[in-house]
């Protein structure tokens, strides 16, 4: 069976792309087995303390929580990214590996696919 | 080799719809395969058959639909993506009360289980648009 790699590059609000590439995400998960990785912005998707109220938007946030029930429990970040925007792993809402660049590129090697959102 | 393309941009608005097309188009010059185009995000506006441009720019939608109907390719729109965009085939026009559908005959809506399946299924997925 193939491995995909979910990469995610998008900030979580501004537009429905984030919230897009998680459901993506979710579906893949009932098919094959699957990692995710975030990037640059993307990582502001997995902000612990998200508050939408005020924007009429949905806080997506909180389904992250599920992906381990999905089987999807290889998660991955930059960890040259995490520090440029001063964040710990402990600001994250769910269990990220921060990665160093030269793994970031073995991981993209070591996936079948590799799906960008 | 069998190929999926995947379009997340908008006609118009990103060049990922054309460029997807130019690519297919070389795909089966050079005697490839196309497993199926999948439409997500943004990318379902292309199956909008209200697009009407000016005369002197090119319909994206027809030359989708030309391209999928004269090479018998399965062109997907995702239907969550597709719905929340108001991009919907007469079912699903009538299942929600909608006055008009607005998918052109060429693309079907579908679920996104079927990208993932071009990503098994595939030997190379191609992604248009960020």
């Amino acid at each position: 069976m193939k491995t995909l790699l979910f990469v995610n590059t998008r900030p979580p609000h501004g537009s429905v792309k984030a919230q897009e590439g998680l459901d993506a995400l979710l579906m893949g998960s009932a098919f094959a087995e699957c990692s995710a990785l975030y990037l640059g912005d993307g990582i502001l998707q997995l902000l612990d303390g998200q508050d939408t109220t005020q924007t009429d938007q949905k806080n997506f946030s909180l389904t992250f929580g599920a992906l381990r029930d999905y089987g999807v429990d290889q998660v991955f970040c930059s960890k040259t990214q995490l520090d440029d925007k001063g964040l710990e792993p402990s600001d994250l809402v769910i269990n990220v590996a921060a990665l160093v660049d030269r793994d970031i590129a073995a991981l993209f090697s070591s996936h079948d696919v590799v799906l960008n959102f | 080799m069998k190929f999926a393309i995947v379009v997340h941009g908008a006609p118009y608005s990103d060049q990922a719809p054309l460029s997807a097309l130019s690519f297919a188009r070389a795909v089966l010059a050079e005697g490839h395969e196309i497993y199926r185009v999948f439409f997500y995000q943004d990318g379902v506006h292309t199956g909008n058959r209200a697009i009407t441009p000016p005369q002197d720019e090119v319909n994206i939608q027809r030359l989708w639909s030309e391209l999928a109907t004269d090479n018998h390719i399965e062109l997907i729109v995702c239907i969550a993506s597709a719905l929340r965009r108001g991009v919907l085939d007469q079912t699903e026009a009538d299942r929600y009360e909608k006055s008009c559908a607005s998918l052109d005959p060429a693309f079907t809506i579908s679920g996104l289980g079927q990208l993932i399946d071009a990503g098994l299924n595939a030997d190379r997925l191609v992604t248009f648009g960020c």
